[in-house]
């Protein structure tokens, strides 16, 4: 019956263009889909039923007067760090309270006006730092190939809402890999454009340096569909680059002739589980398969990426986080004076992991500290993106794992260092603001489980090179077709 | 605004040895730009609270900061008026720390990069010395918003029952000037501080009213024993809202300190608040209480690089200088210290006699009017002189025909008077109304001998040496002749024809 759900962003679209059926007629069965389906996902914090219909009413009269809307109709999950005006917006922690967005972030306005219909507000680790999405103060969001395990972070909710199929494709935003880590483990593809492609106007920050909203979406084509349509400068964001955007939609190859894929040295596979260590020598074996000619390429700083991030990011979120103090709106516990008030709402509102990052940063910023820590990271970002300068003299495109490992259980890693390394291989190409993408390259499947758990290619390319990334994966992606080998058993369960 | 004389400026001595003052002076002057500094809200001075905010100025999650390219240009301008070096390169950091009224919790400010180093500010004083002050820097940064402690008696935080917050001014554009320890006494403060202020309206960059908040300072005061090349301990003044405030505070803080020393006693680096009705600074802050303020670069903002060609231009368009002007006006053209900056300091005055002086051939007469009949004028109509109608060419024609003779200066008053409100050649009213002085020693004489005829008494007394009684008569002549006698001509008649005749 809601068949047309299951299909990607660029088909909805066309069938809405085409008027085979309305925007109202798949707001309404997304919701329906979503309200019927979340209860065991959680991919969302808020569903928001009033904003959906009404943005679908509006996208049939413009659709009547003859508009041509790329997204039109298209049910998208965004995350609950960016802002929509009229809706509630809590970066998953309770110390914005039940603050309403006034306002719009510039990349879900470009997705609105490009006709698409918000389904919910996605959850996500508090204020995005996490890579479960077990930090999110306000739901658990499970992952839709094993109930049991989690869907990573910290967009989880993005990539569980796209792979239990209540949103074709959904907006996240990347730090250290908060795209393309939950990608990888739900099974769809995560993109994350260069820093300065997409404004970050309206996305709640974490470390302002690093943040990029990217696309989560079912395929390589219909992130290339999203990205056009965020991507570009934002007169309210000047971080954004004034450069033009490339069309990406029109460079999806065939096959990977001529192209030089690199391998890096230092990310050695042997490090991994057998299981895991052989999809990943099979995607590589694909490469080849598909044309590329596959070089080595050394990152010698790659190891002391996780050490630069966690000085870098938390030094940022503790300037950054600093306006939540109770006094202007959210969460308010009201102390005998300023400081006590100050003090209370902190204490209250902030979980345990932002509360360790505000400490760590506060403490690298401090006078005497901050040349031994916050400069001497920022040296170190330098020479890592000097790494990648130099690795990308000998190939076009680096390929790697997205992550060490599929999705792990709940509470699987209790000691945060645990959980910072999840990040070891997204957090380079985030340091160097690289454009960086996951696309599903096989399963594996635990011991004593039956069911399947996906894998991501972690595919990167230098600065702005959108176009060559796109084109790249979705070769790969149109090469191995391993998207559609499983579905998720959340998905089985409901058909 | 003027350079004025200030009394309790005298030779600080500290148990018989002679001691000098060292200020150094921090002061923020608000830019006037149409908008804020990181957002597109108006920037005005008294609107209803909370009307010119949006959800970056208010800090709100997700908003971000854009920089406001004119006022960046205005403090390089400013910087350029100075002489000031304008690295090539700058950026914007936050400086952390919580207050309500600061949205962020951290302002956008500039550490270690300031958009303009060094330069000199030059003045007069009024007892005619030039100085120079060097600055270190002049740095760009965003206003807090404003708290407004309600529920006391005075409006001041303690004995407050809440605080209100208008957030109108945050966010607005705010330059900080920091001046070298170059600062000797109280009145060089104000002076320092009104050649700021004349730059800066001069340059349009700001209004600098202190009443209005856009200009705020903070001296740093030390004592030393004259001549010694270390610096005695500081504290730190805030709270002076005005110039007058600045000159008591700083004034009554050097004694404060010299009283300290002569007793024996220490000076505790600390900051103290100036209090306007007890007439002394109180103790605020002291050095342990110090903030951390985590300075770092802001990751919402990308690092501003000059072009030579952009220095160029905003040189080019700099306006002319009062300084310069000042110069000319003293050095060149002999005009007092404090005429000067009569000129210089009232909008318009200066241009205005500038023009009236190349037209016309007397020079003195004409800063006489400018600065008299016109300045009266110009008060009492709540005018610039520069919108009546009375034009340079029309004043230089009175200036002229007073000083050929022509017209007497009473005459010369009311046609100014005229002419002010309705306009018309001041040449052909005299002409038209016959308004030419009388230098006619016959007529004259007719004049003199009505009023001998009509003031007999007054004569007889003048004759018995009660001399006070020739300018009542003079003014009689005046009166009977329609202010048209020529006044010297009028007491010489008198004399001569009181002298000749019988009592």
């Amino acid at each position: 019956m809601s068949d047309i759900l299951d299909l990607g962003a660029r088909e909805i679209a066309r069938a809405v263009v085409a008027k085979k059926t309305s925007a109202l007629e798949i707001a309404e069965d997304a919701l329906a889909r979503a309200h019927a389906r979340d209860g065991a996902v959680g991919a969302y914090l808020t569903i928001v039923d009033d904003v959906a219909r009404e943005q679908a009413r509006r996208v049939d009269a413009a659709l009547a007067k003859g508009a041509n809307l790329p997204l039109a109709g298209v049910p998208v999950a965004i995350k609950d760090n960016m802002c929509l005006s009229g809706t509630r917006t809590t970066a998953a922690s309770k110390i914005l309270g039940n603050w309403v967005a006034s306002y719009t972030a510039t990349a879900v306005q470009r997705l609105l006006d490009a006709g698409a219909i918000p389904v919910g507000k996605a959850n996500l680790d508090e204020f995005a730092m996490g890579s479960s999405c077990e930090n999110s103060a306000l739901g658990v969001t499970r992952n839709p190939w094993d109930l049991s395990r989690v869907p990573g972070g910290s967009s989880g909710g993005s990539a569980a809402a796209v792979a239990s199929g209540t949103a074709a494709f959904a907006l996240g935003s990347d730090t250290g890999g908060s795209i393309r880590e939950p990608a990888a483990f739900c099974g769809v593809v995560g993109f994350k454009p260069t820093y300065g492609r997409v404004s970050r106007y309206g996305l709640i920050a974490f470390a302002s340096s690093l943040d990029q909203i990217g696309p989560i979406a079912k395929s390589v084509e219909d992130c290339a569909l999203v990205y056009e349509i965020i991507a570009g400068a934002d007169p309210a964001d000047a971080t954004t680059v004034e450069r033009p955007v490339e069309r990406t939609l029109d460079a999806m190859r065939d096959d990977l002739k001529g192209l030089r894929v690199g391998i890096v040295r230092e990310f050695d596979l042997a490090k991994l589980e057998p299981e895991v260590r052989a999809v990943y020598e099979q995607a590589y074996r694909d490469l080849e398969r598909l044309g590329a000619e596959l070089v080595e390429v050394a990152l010698p700083t790659a190891d002391y990426g996780v050490a630069t991030y966690y000085l870098i990011a938390p030094a940022e979120c503790s300037s950054n986080l600093a306006r939540f103090d109770g006094m202007r709106y959210g969460l308010r516990v009201e102390g005998v004076d300023v400081g006590a008030t100050y003090e209370a709402t902190r204490a209250a509102g902030f979980g345990d992991e932002v509360k360790r990052r505000i400490l760590i940063g506060t403490y690298a910023l401090s006078s005497g500290y901050y040349d031994a820590y916050y400069v001497r990271a920022q040296k170190a970002r330098t020479l890592i993106a000097a790494d990648f300068n130099t690795a990308f003299e000998w190939c076009d495109v680096i390929a790697c794992p997205a992550a060490s490992s599929p999705a792990f259980e709940f509470n699987a890693k209790s000691d945060p260092v645990s959980m910072y390394l999840m990040d070891y291989y997204t957090i380079p190409m985030s340091l160097a603001g690289l454009p960086s993408l996951s696309v599903p390259c096989g399963y594996v499947t635990p011991s004593g489980s039956a069911k399947p758990l996906p894998l991501g290619l972690e595919l990167t390319t230098p600065l702005f090179a959108e176009r060559a990334l796109l084109g790249v994966a979705y070769a790969y992606e149109r090469g191995t077709r391993h998207a559609e080998k499983h579905c998720p058993p959340a998905l089985e369960a409901v058909r | 605004m003027s350079v004025t004389a200030a009394a309790g400026d005298s030779a600080l001595q500290v148990n018989g040895g002679a001691y000098e003052a060292v200020i150094g002076i921090e002061c923020h002057v608000e830019l006037k730009t149409e908008t804020k500094m990181f957002c597109g809200c108006r920037n005005v001075f008294g609107s209803e609270p909370n009307t010119n905010v949006c959800p970056v100025c208010l800090g709100y999650p997700g908003a971000l900061p854009v920089p406001n390219r004119l006022a960046i240009e205005a403090i390089v301008k400013a910087g350029l008026a100075f002489g000031a070096e304008i690295p090539p390169f700058s950026k914007f950091d936050r400086k952390n720390y919580f207050y309500p009224d600061m949205p962020k919790n951290y302002q956008i400010s500039q550490y270690d990069t300031p958009f303009t180093r060094g330069g000199v500010v030059s003045f007069w004083l009024p007892d005619g010395t030039q100085r120079q002050i060097r600055l270190t820097r002049i740095h760009l940064e965003e206003d807090t918003g404003k708290s407004i402690h309600a529920g006391s008696t005075d409006g001041r935080l303690g004995g407050s029952t809440h605080s209100l917050v208008d957030f109108n001014r945050a966010g607005v554009p705010l330059m900080e000037c920091v001046s070298e320890p170059d600062i000797r006494s109280a009145v060089e403060a104000v002076a320092y501080l009104e050649a700021l202020k004349r730059t800066f309206v001069a340059l349009g960059v700001s209004d600098v009213k202190m009443e209005e908040g856009s200009l705020r300072c903070d001296a740093n005061v030390s004592i030393r024993p004259t001549g010694a090349s270390e610096l005695g301990t500081k504290t730190e003044i805030k709270n002076m809202n005005s110039f007058r405030s600045v000159q008591r505070a700083i004034g009554n803080e050097i004694s404060r300190q010299a009283e300290a020393l002569s007793r024996g006693e220490r000076i505790v680096q600390e900051t103290r608040g100036w209090d306007e009705v007890a007439e002394t600074t109180i103790v605020q802050r002291s050095k342990e209480e110090a903030h951390d303020y985590r300075y770092f670069p802001d990751p919402d903002l990308v690092p501003i690089e000059f072009a030579a060609r952009d220095i160029a231009r905003l040189r080019d368009e700099l306006v002319t200088l009062p300084q310069p002007r000042l110069e000319r006006l003293i050095l060149h053209d002999r005009v007092s210290v404090v005429q000067a900056h009569q000129l210089i300091d009232t909008p318009g005055l200066a241009d205005y006699y500038e023009e009236t002086v190349a037209l016309s051939e007397a020079p003195q007469a004409t800063l006489n009017f400018v600065l008299g009949e016109l300045s009266r004028l110009a008060n009492e109509t709540a005018t610039a002189v520069a919108s009546s109608a009375l034009t340079p060419k029309a004043l230089a024609e009175i200036v002229d025909l007073t000083s050929r003779g022509a017209i007497n200066s009473k005459t010369a008053k009311d046609i100014i008077a005229r002419v002010w409100s309705e306009g018309g050649s001041p040449a052909e009213i005299v002409e038209r109304e016959g308004l030419g002085q009388v230098s006619d020693p016959a007529a004259v004489d007719g004049f003199v001998r009505e009023v001998i005829a009509a003031q007999a008494e007054s004569v007889e007394n003048f004759r018995n040496g009660k001399e006070t009684v020739l300018k009542f008569l003079i003014g009689q002549v005046m009166k009977t002749s329609r202010g048209k006698a020529d006044p010297k001509l009028a007491e010489e008649r008198l004399r001569a024809l009181i002298a000749g005749s019988d009592p």
